[in-house]
C-alpha cells in the first residue's frame, strides 16, 4: 500500500464542494468549455487574476478530525474564571433543551430571514414572543425583532431621537451611569449625524441650550445603582428631550418597568436570557418604544396579518422602510437582525414563564445582597443605593483585591483605584460568594457565611421601584415549562420552517452554502462559551491565538494588510469601513472630502452606510449590459476630484457579472483622491482567483456569514469584518474597556472609536469561518470558487430557454449568481416574481432572490456546495412552472384563477372539504415526482401584507382574540 | 390610467387643483398604479411652508416607500387627515377622496411651470417606455 493511501481519509473539501472532478468536466462541457479552468478563464478578466493564493498556515487543509483536535488545543488555552464583571454580559445556564435543539439544530441555525413568510412560520412565531416578551418587560408596546448588541442599539436610539426632532436639535446628552463602550459607540456613530455627545453626571444634566434632541441613561446603572428617573424624565419631557433607557431584562422582572416612568425609547441586550456571553457575542439587543414612533423604529419587525383564507399568519412588517428601498434617505442601514439568538432568548422566557423569572431574579437580588451585607460585616464601604445585581464596594486598594480574586480564578470590575463592582447572575452560587468574602476579607477569617446571613437580608430595590404590572401573561409564557412540552414546542415551529436541512436555497447576492458540522461544533464548547468579552486576554489566550491566525488568513484571502473583526454584520462593516476612510481623510488635513460615487445597482446599505457617515452621496448609472458606466464614473470622479472620498463597489457586480474595467476603476477612484470601498457581499466569487487588494480595493468587508460558512440563522447572526490597506489600518476601531486594533497590529494607530459592543465582535462564532478556511484549504477554497461560478453558469443554460438570463460577462457566461427576467409574464400571463417564488415552495423550495437589483427578476446563487443532483431538481422546478405560466399564455388556465396566483397550497386548503379552484388538489400539492417521496408543506396560504402593514400589530394576540375581530374593530 | 383635465402635474407625479387662494395636492392615477396598494401616509403638520420641488410627505405601499414633493411653495393650511386610518383612498381616490394637503401658494406663477393633462399623459407613455 503506498504512504499516501495510508495518510487521514477525513478530508473535508470534498464533503464541501459538490461536484467531483468528472461532473466538473461534464457540467462544464455542458456549458461550451472542455474543462472548468478553461470556463473559468473566460469569466475571470486575466488582468486581475491571482497566480496563486498560498496560507502561512493550513495551506494544505485540516482534516476534520485534525481541526477539531486543533480547536481543543485552542479551546484549553481560554481559562474560564468566574466572572463578576457584569457591564451587559452576565453568565447564564443556557437549558440544554435550548442549547441541542434551537443552538446546536441546523434546522434553527440554517433558516434564512423570513421573508418567505408562507414557510417562516415557525421562527416568526418565536420572533413575535421575542417582541412580546420586550414589549411586556419595558412596558411600551412596540420592539423590533431583535439588534445587533446593546451599543448599537443605544446608537439607534440616539438617531432616532434625532429623527423625531427632525434633525432641528444637534445635541444628545448620555449620562454617566451608562456603559462605558455604549457611551463610546454612540459618540463614534454621533459624527456622522453631526450631532454634539455630551456626556455628564445625571446630576449635572440640563437643557438650557434647547438644542438637545435626547437624553441616554441607564436602569440599573453601569454601576449597579437602581434610580427612580421619574421626575427625571417629567423635566426633560417638559424641555421637549426625549428619554432613552439603557436596561436589563433579568432586572425588569423585578423593577417598575422603563414605560410607566414614561421613557420614550428602551435599549438593552437580551444576552442573559439563555444565550452564552462567547467572549463578546452573538446576542439579541432589543429596541422599544411608542407607538407614536414605530414608524421610525429601526431593523426587522414582525406583524400579524392573515393568509389568503382568512386565517391569522404572520410576516415581517413595514419592510419598505428598509434600507434597500429608501437607499440614501434610510435612516439606519441596519438589515441583519441576531434571529437565532432572540429566538434562544424567547424560549427561555417560555421555558421559564414569568414566575420563573422572577425566581431567578430574585434569587441574583439576594445573592448580590447577602455579598453587600458580609462586606460590611467585613468593614468594607458598600454604596448604600438600592441595587438589584451589582454591587459597588469602596476600598483603598482595588487592584489589590482584583489581583486577589484572580488568584481564586474570580474576575472583579475594578471601575477606579478605589472602587470595585460585582456583578451577580443566574449562575453565582452561595459558595461562590463565600470565595468573595474570603477575596474581600484579604486573609483575615471571616466568621459569617453566605448561608449563614440569608436570613438578615430583606431587599435592597426601592419600595417605589418594585414591579407591580405583570408581565408574559399570554398562554405560550405559561404552558411549556416542562422539558417535553418545550421539546415539542420547539418541534412543532420547527417542522414550518424551510431551512438548508431540507433543500437548497438560491438566493442570489445571499450565498446560502453548507455550514459544516465540524465548523459548528467549537461554538458550544464551554471554553468559548463562558468567557466574558472584558476578561483578562491572558485568560482567553485560545481565543486570541485564533483571532490572529484568522486575520492572518483573511489578509492572504483579500490582498490586504491588517483586519478588524469588530462589525457585526455587513451592512456594520460598511459603515466601519467608510468611517475608516473618513478619519483618513482628516488625517491628511482633508476635512472637505465626503463626496462618495455609488453605482445605482450597489446595495441599498451602501448609500445608506454612506449617509450615516455624513458623505454626500453622487449616483452612477449602468450601461445596458448591466456594468458600471466608466466615462459616467470618470465625469463623475473629476467633477467631485477636490471633494471625492470614496467609491463603493460589489464585486463581481451585483448583477452577477465580472465586469471588465474594474482595475481601471480603481485608478480613476485613486487619481482623483478618492478611496475605493470593496462590498464583500459577491467574495465567493473571488476566494483564489482574484482579490479586493489585487484589484485595487483599500478597504473591504466579508459577510462571513455568506463567503465563510457562518450560518444565516434565520435572520442573523452575522459577522462583517473589513480589511484595509495599510495606509488605513492606523485607523482600524479599538473598544474603550479592552483596546483593540487591526490584526496584524498596524505601527501609529488612531482608532476611530468603537463600531460595536464587544472588542472583537461576535466572536464566538469566529471559529465557524476559521475552521472553514483551515479545513479547505487554499487549493480547497480556490476550487470553491470555481464550482460557484461553474454551478450558475450550468443553471444558467439549462434555464436560459425557458427564461431570459439577464446580464453575461464578455465571453457568455456569468458569475457566481445570475439573473432570470419575468418582467414578461406580466402581460402576457399576469405573472410576477411573487407568483413564481410562491409557487416554488409547492415544489418543496425556498424562492430566490426577487425583484433585486432588477425589478420583476429572480436573481439564482446556488453556491458551490450544491450537487448537480439538486441543481437539476431546482432547474426541474422552474421549467415546470415555465410549463404552468405558458398554459396561462396559451389561455387554458385563467389569468387570476390559476396554479401560480393560488400557491402556497397548505394542507388546510388542500384537505378543506370544498374546492373550488379551476385546477386538482393533487397537480396543486405534487407538481413535480420527487415530491410524492417527501415533501415539505406550506403552513399557510400567501400571507397578505398590505392587510398586516395597514392594521399593525406586532405583540401575540391575546388568545381569546382572533384575528378577525381585530380586522372588524379596525374596519 | 386616469389624467385630469383642469389639474397641473410634476414630473414627479403629483397633481395640483388651483381654486382661488387654496390649492390642493395629492398624487396622481399612475403613481398611485405604480405604488400598489398605499399602508401609509405621512403628511406635514398644518402651518409649515413646502418648497416647489421639495418633499413634504411620504406614502408607503407594500412594494415601495416614495417622497412626495409639492408641485409649488406655500404654506400648508390643511392636511387630509382621513389618510391617516384608510391610506387605501389614495388607491381608490387619488383626485378627491385621496388629496393630501391644502396649501396657501405663496408664488401662484409656479403653476405655469408644471405639465397640463397632455403634456402629463405623454410625460407617463415615455416615462413607462423607458423601463
Amino acid at each position: 500500500i503506498s504512504v499516501e493511501a495510508l495518510k487521514p481519509s477525513d478530508t473535508f473539501p470534498r464533503r464541501h464542494n459538490s461536484a467531483t472532478p468528472d461532473e466538473q468536466t461534464k457540467m462544464a462541457e455542458s456549458v461550451g468549455f472542455d474543462t472548468l479552468d478553461s470556463l473559468v478563464d473566460a469569466t475571470v478578466p486575466k488582468s486581475i487574476r491571482l497566480k496563486e493564493m498560498k496560507f502561512n498556515k493550513f495551506d494544505g487543509g485540516l482534516t476534520e478530525g485534525q481541526m477539531i483536535e486543533h480547536m481543543k488545543d485552542l479551546a484549553s488555552k481560554n481559562k474560564v474564571f468566574k466572572s463578576f464583571i457584569g457591564m451587559g454580559y452576565y453568565n447564564t445556564h443556557v437549558p440544554p433543551v435550548i442549547l441541542r435543539n434551537i443552538m446546536e439544530n441546523p434546522a434553527w441555525y440554517t433558516q434564512y430571514t423570513p421573508y418567505q413568510a408562507e414557510i417562516s412560520q415557525g421562527r416568526l412565531e418565536s420572533l413575535l414572543n421575542f417582541q412580546t416578551m420586550i414589549t411586556d418587560l419595558t412596558g411600551l408596546p412596540m420592539s423590533n425583532a431583535s439588534l445587533l448588541d446593546e451599543g448599537t442599539a443605544a446608537a439607534e436610539a440616539m438617531s432616532m431621537c434625532n429623527n423625531i426632532q427632525k434633525g432641528k436639535k444637534k445635541t444628545f446628552i448620555i449620562a454617566s451611569n451608562c456603559h462605558p463602550q455604549t457611551i463610546d459607540i454612540c459618540q463614534t456613530r454621533a459624527d456622522g449625524f453631526e450631532l454634539k455627545v455630551v456626556v455628564k453626571d445625571l446630576k449635572d444634566i440640563d437643557y438650557k441650550s434647547g438644542d438637545v434632541c435626547g437624553v441616554l441613561v441607564q436602569y440599573p446603572g453601569t454601576e449597579g445603582e437602581v434610580l427612580d428617573y421619574g421626575e427625571f424624565i417629567k423635566k426633560a419631557h417638559a424641555n421637549e428631550v426625549k428619554v432613552v433607557m439603557a436596561s436589563d431584562l433579568l432586572a425588569l422582572t423585578v423593577l417598575k418597568p422603563p414605560g410607566e416612568f414614561g421613557a420614550d425609547i428602551v435599549v438593552g441586550s437580551a444576552q442573559r436570557f439563555g444565550v452564552p456571553m462567547g467572549y463578546g457575542g452573538p446576542h439579541a439587543a432589543f429596541l422599544a418604544t411608542s407607538q407614536e414612533y414605530k414608524r421610525m423604529m429601526p431593523g426587522r419587525i414582525i406583524g400579524v396579518s392573515v393568509d389568503s383564507s382568512g386565517k391569522q399568519a404572520l410576516r415581517m412588517a413595514m419592510q419598505t422602510r428598509e434600507q434597500h428601498i429608501r437607499r440614501d434617505k434610510a435612516t439606519s442601514n441596519i438589515c441583519t437582525a441576531q434571529a437565532l439568538l432572540a429566538n434562544m432568548a424567547a424560549m427561555y422566557a417560555v421555558y421559564h414563564g414569568p414566575e420563573g423569572l422572577k425566581a431567578i431574579a430574585q434569587r441574583v437580588h439576594g445573592l448580590a445582597g447577602v455579598f453587600a451585607l458580609g462586606l460590611k460585616k467585613l468593614g468594607l464601604e458598600v454604596q448604600d443605593l438600592g441595587f438589584f445585581d451589582t454591587v459597588k464596594v469602596k476600598t483603598s486598594n482595588a487592584k489589590a483585591i482584583a489581583d486577589a480574586a484572580i488568584k481564586s480564578e474570580i474576575n472583579l470590575r475594578v471601575v477606579d483605584g478605589n472602587t470595585i463592582t460585582a456583578a451577580f447572575d443566574e449562575t453565582t452560587t452561595l459558595e461562590d460568594v463565600d470565595k468573595l468574602f474570603k477575596v474581600f476579607a484579604g486573609g483575615k477569617p471571616v466568621s459569617f457565611t453566605a448561608a449563614s446571613l440569608a436570613p438578615e437580608f430583606q431587599n435592597a430595590i426601592p419600595s417605589g421601584l418594585v414591579r407591580e404590572s405583570p408581565y408574559l401573561t399570554h398562554p405560550i409564557f405559561n404552558t411549556y415549562q416542562t422539558e417535553h412540552e418545550l421539546l415539542r414546542y420547539i418541534h412543532r415551529l420547527q417542522s414550518k420552517d424551510l431551512s438548508l436541512c431540507h433543500s437548497m436555497i438560491p438566493l442570489g447576492s445571499c450565498t446560502m452554502k453548507l455550514n459544516a458540522t465540524t465548523e459548528m461544533m467549537p461554538v458550544t464548547w464551554p471554553s468559548f462559551t463562558d468567557l466574558h468579552p472584558f476578561a483578562p486576554t491572558e485568560q482567553a489566550q485560545g481565543y486570541q491565538e485564533m483571532f490572529n491566525n484568522l486575520g492572518d488568513l483573511l489578509c492572504t484571502i483579500t490582498g490586504f494588510d491588517s483586519f478588524s473583526l469588530q462589525p457585526n454584520a455587513g451592512a456594520a462593516g460598511e459603515y466601519a469601513g467608510l468611517m475608516v476612510i473618513r478619519a483618513y481623510h482628516l488625517s491628511r488635513g482633508d476635512h472637505h472630502r465626503n463626496v462618495c460615487i455609488i453605482p445605482a445597482s450597489a446595495h441599498g446599505t451602501n448609500p445608506a452606510s454612506a449617509a450615516m457617515v455624513g458623505m454626500k452621496i453622487v449616483t452612477i448609472g449602468t450601461d445596458a449590459k448591466g456594468n458600471i458606466n466608466i466615462e459616467e464614473l470618470k465625469k463623475a470622479a473629476e467633477k467631485h476630484k477636490d471633494n471625492l472620498s470614496a467609491f463603493m463597489v460589489t464585486y463581481p457586480s451585483t448583477h452577477g457579472v465580472y465586469e471588465e474595467g474594474i482595475d481601471d476603476i480603481c485608478k480613476i477612484i485613486h487619481d482623483n483622491g478618492g478611496q475605493v470601498y470593496m462590498d464583500g457581499a459577491n467574495m465567493n466569487a473571488q476566494v483564489g482567483l482574484t482579490s479586493p487588494g489585487w484589484i485595487g480595493a483599500d478597504v473591504c468587508h466579508l459577510n462571513l456569514h455568506k463567503t465563510f460558512c457562518i450560518p444565516h440563522g434565520g435572520g442573523g447572526p452575522g459577522m462583517g469584518p473589513i480589511g484595509v490597506k495599510k495606509h488605513l489600518a492606523p485607523f482600524l476601531p479599538s473598544h474603550p474597556v479592552v483596546p483593540t486594533g487591526g490584526i496584524p497590529a498596524p505601527e501609529n494607530p488612531q482608532p476611530l472609536g468603537s463600531i460595536s459592543a464587544a472588542p472583537w465582535g461576535s466572536a464566538l462564532i469566529l471559529p465557524i469561518s476559521y475552521t472553514y478556511i483551515a479545513m479547505m484549504g487554499s487549493q480547497g477554497l480556490t476550487d470553491a470558487s470555481k464550482i460557484a461560478i461553474l454551478n450558475a453558469n450550468y443553471m444558467a443554460k439549462r434555464l436560459e430557454s425557458y427564461y431570459p438570463v439577464l446580464f453575461r460577462g464578455v465571453n457568455g457566461t456569468v458569475a457566481h449568481e445570475f439573473i432570470i427576467d419575468l418582467r414578461g409574464f406580466k402581460n402576457t400571463a399576469g405573472i410576477e416574481p411573487e407568483d413564481v417564488a410562491k409557487r416554488l415552495m409547492d415544489y418543496g423550495f425556498h424562492g430566490p432572490t426577487m425583484s433585486w437589483p432588477v425589478a420583476g427578476t429572480l436573481m439564482i446563487e446556488p453556491t458551490e456546495s450544491e450537487s448537480k443532483a439538486e441543481l437539476d431538481r431546482f432547474c426541474d422546478a422552474l421549467i415546470s412552472i415555465r410549463k404552468e405560466i405558458a398554459e396561462v399564455e396559451k389561455g387554458n388556465a385563467d389569468v387570476h384563477n390559476n396554479v401560480l396566483k393560488g400557491a402556497p397550497h397548505p394542507p388546510s386548503l388542500l384537505m378543506a372539504d370544498a374546492w373550488t379552484k379551476p385546477y386538482s388538489r393533487e397537480y396543486a400539492a405534487f407538481p413535480a415526482a420527487w415530491l410524492r417521496g417527501a415533501k415539505f408543506w406550506p403552513t399557510t396560504g400567501r400571507v397578505d401584507n398590505v392587510y398586516g402593514d395597514r392594521n399593525l400589530v406586532c405583540t401575540l394576540l391575546p388568545a381569546s382574540q382572533a384575528v378577525e375581530e381585530q380586522a372588524a374593530a379596525t374596519a | 390610467s386616469n389624467v385630469l383635465d383642469g389639474l397641473k402635474y410634476a414630473p414627479s407625479h403629483e397633481w395640483v387643483k388651483h381654486e382661488g387662494s387654496v390649492a390642493t395636492i395629492g398624487i396622481t392615477d399612475h403613481a398611485q398604479d405604480h405604488l400598489g396598494e398605499v399602508v401609509f401616509v405621512e403628511l406635514p403638520e398644518p402651518g409649515v411652508s413646502v418648497t416647489k420641488g421639495k418633499g413634504f410627505g411620504a406614502v408607503e405601499s407594500v412594494k415601495a416607500t416614495s417622497d412626495v414633493n409639492s408641485p409649488i411653495s406655500g404654506e400648508v393650511i390643511e392636511v387630509n387627515t382621513g389618510l391617516t386610518g384608510k391610506p387605501g383612498l389614495i388607491n381608490s381616490s387619488p383626485y378627491e377622496d385621496g388629496w393630501m394637503i391644502k396649501i396657501k401658494p405663496t408664488s401662484p406663477d409656479e403653476l405655469e411651470s408644471l405639465l397640463g393633462a397632455k403634456e402629463y399623459t405623454k410625460f407617463c407613455e415615455e416615462e413607462d417606455a423607458a423601463h
